[in-house]
C-alpha cells in the first residue's frame, strides 16, 4: 500500500509519468501557466462535480475562465477551482488493496437480512 | 492464469470499461489519441477563424450575437479538448507549438474561404453538421476523458446546426439575389464537407485497429453515407440542389448514391496548398505571438500577488496579541 496517495498534475495524469524527462512542460514551466481543476454545483442543493480543467495564472483568472468556459448556458450556480497541483489521487494499481475488501461485506447492505413479510414499516 | 497487460487492455475496452488517464494502456493508444484530439482541438480553434471573418459583418445584430455565440462555443470546444489531451502527458504549449510549426494537422474545411454570408449559413448547416456526424460516435470512445469532453461538445453542437440551417431557410425565401447566394454558398462547401469524414476506408490503414480499441465506433465511409443521406433530404426543403448530377436515390441499398470525390484536392489541402492555409496558420502564430506579453503580464502579476498573500500569512508576522 505504499503508493495509496500519489501526488498529480495534470488533471488525471499520474506523478510518476511528470517525472519523465521527455516531457515537454518541463522545458517550459514559467511560461505555462498552470492547470486548474472545475467543480461546479449545477443548481441549489446538489453537490459540486468535476467538470474539466483549464490553464490560468491565478485562482482569480481561473474562476473567470471557468464561468466562461464551463458556464455559457446556465451549467451552475457556484464553482470551486483547485489548482490541480494539489489534488492528491489513489492509484489504479491500489484499486484492489483499497476496494475489494468491501465485496466481501454484503452484511453492510440492507437485502442481506431475510426478514418474515409480516414484518411492515422496515 | 497470466495474461498481458495488453490483453487485460483488449478485455477492458471489450467491456466497454471506460480508459482513465492513469490506466496501463499501449504507447500506441496513448499516441493515437494524442494525436486525435489535439488535432480535434486544433480545428475547433482554427475553425473560429473563416467565421469570424463575418461577425463584423452579420447583416443583424440577431445574426451577430447569434454568430458571436457560436464561435465563442468553438473555442470552448477547442479548451476541452486540448485538456482531455493533457491529461495523457503532452502539454498545452507542446500542442500549440506542434499546430503553429505545421506538424499538426486540423481539418482541411477550416482552409477554404467564406465569401459571402450564405457561406455562414453553410459552415453551421453542412460543416457542422459533418462534424457532428463525426462526433456523437466519439461520446461512447474509450478513452474517458475524451468521451466526456464530447458529450459537452455535442450537447452545443446542435444549436449550431440549427442556426446555420435556419439562416440558409431565410435566404431560400428571399429575393432571387439571396437565393443565389444561398445555391451558391452549397456548391462550394458540398464537396469539401464530404472530404471532412477522411479518406475511403481502404486507404485508412489504422481504422481497422482504432475500431478494435474503440476509439472510432465508425467507419469513415459508413459515416460519410450517413450525412449524404441525412442532406439530401433536408436539401429538399431548402428548394436547393446538391452539385453532384450523380446523386441518386439507391431502392437496393435504401442510401443515396453519390458522385466521386475528387482526392487530389483533398490531398493538396492537406499538405498545405488549399487556398487559406497560409492565411489561417499565419492568424494563429500571430495571435499568438501578439499575445505573448499578455500572458507574461498576467504570470507577473500573480506572482505579485502570491509575494503579498504569503508574506502576509508568514507565521513570524502574525501578531498574536501576546
Ligand atoms: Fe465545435
Ligand atoms: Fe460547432
Amino acid at each position: 500500500m505504499k503508493n495509496l496517495i500519489c501526488r498529480f498534475f495534470y488533471g488525471d495524469y499520474g506523478e510518476e509519468k511528470n517525472n519523465t524527462t521527455n516531457l515537454p512542460q518541463e522545458e517550459s514551466p514559467e511560461n505555462q501557466w498552470p492547470l486548474w481543476e472545475v467543480f461546479i454545483r449545477s443548481k441549489q442543493g446538489l453537490d459540486h462535480k468535476h467538470v474539466g480543467s483549464l490553464h490560468a495564472a491565478d485562482a482569480a483568472m481561473a474562476m473567470e475562465n471557468a464561468r466562461d468556459v464551463y458556464t455559457r448556458r446556465n451549467e451552475g450556480v457556484s464553482i470551486w477551482v483547485v489548482e490541480s497541483k494539489n489534488i492528491h489521487a489513489s492509484n489504479p494499481d491500489d484499486a484492489a488493496a483499497l476496494f475489494e475488501p468491501a465485496n466481501d461485506k454484503i452484511y453492510r447492505h440492507p437485502s442481506f437480512y431475510e426478514l418474515p413479510d409480516e414484518l411492515k414499516h422496515m | 492464469m497470466q495474461i498481458s497487460l495488453e490483453e487485460q487492455f483488449q478485455q477492458k475496452i471489450d467491456q466497454e470499461i471506460k480508459i482513465e488517464p492513469k490506466d496501463w494502456m499501449p504507447e500506441k493508444y496513448r499516441h493515437t489519441l494524442i494525436r486525435q484530439i489535439s488535432q480535434h482541438a486544433h480545428s475547433e480553434v482554427v475553425g473560429m477563424l473563416p467565421e469570424g471573418n463575418w461577425i463584423t459583418r452579420a447583416p443583424s445584430l440577431k445574426r451577430k450575437a447569434i454568430l458571436l455565440a457560436k464561435v465563442q462555443d468553438e473555442a470552448g470546444h477547442g479548451l476541452y479538448l486540448y485538456s482531455a489531451a493533457e491529461t495523457l502527458g503532452i502539454s498545452r504549449d507542446e500542442m500549440y507549438e506542434q499546430l503553429h510549426s505545421g506538424r499538426a494537422k486540423y481539418s482541411s474545411i477550416f482552409n477554404y474561404p467564406t465569401l459571402n454570408w450564405a457561406d455562414i449559413g453553410a459552415i453551421g448547416w453542412l460543416v457542422d453538421g459533418a462534424a457532428i456526424m463525426n462526433q456523437v460516435p466519439l461520446c461512447r470512445t474509450s478513452f474517458g476523458p475524451y468521451a466526456r469532453a464530447m458529450v459537452r461538445v455535442c450537447k452545443e453542437e446542435s444549436f449550431h446546426q440549427r442556426q446555420g440551417f435556419e439562416c440558409l431557410w431565410v435566404l431560400s425565401k428571399g429575393t432571387e439575389e439571396q437565393k443565389k447566394m444561398c445555391q451558391d454558398a452549397i456548391n462550394r462547401w458540398w464537396w469539401p464537407c464530404l472530404m471532412m469524414f477522411g479518406p475511403k476506408d481502404d486507404e485508412s490503414p489504422n481504422t481497422m485497429q482504432n475500431m478494435q480499441w474503440k476509439i472510432k465506433r465508425f467507419t469513415n465511409d459508413a459515416l460519410r453515407q450517413k450525412f449524404v443521406d441525412m442532406i439530401a433530404e433536408q436539401i429538399k426543403l431548402l428548394g436547393m440542389k446538391l452539385p453532384d448530377p450523380d446523386l441518386k436515390w439507391n431502392e437496393a441499398t435504401a442510401h443515396y448514391d453519390y458522385g466521386k470525390i475528387n482526392w487530389d484536392e483533398f490531398w493538396q489541402v492537406v499538405q498545405g496548398n488549399g487556398p487559406c492555409n497560409k492565411e489561417r496558420l499565419a492568424a494563429r502564430k500571430n495571435a499568438w505571438d501578439e499575445g505573448a506579453w499578455v500572458r507574461e503580464a498576467a504570470t507577473a502579476h500573480a506572482e505579485k500577488n502570491q509575494i503579498k498573500i504569503s508574506s502576509m500569512l508568514h507565521p513570524n508576522d502574525i501578531n498574536l496579541g501576546s
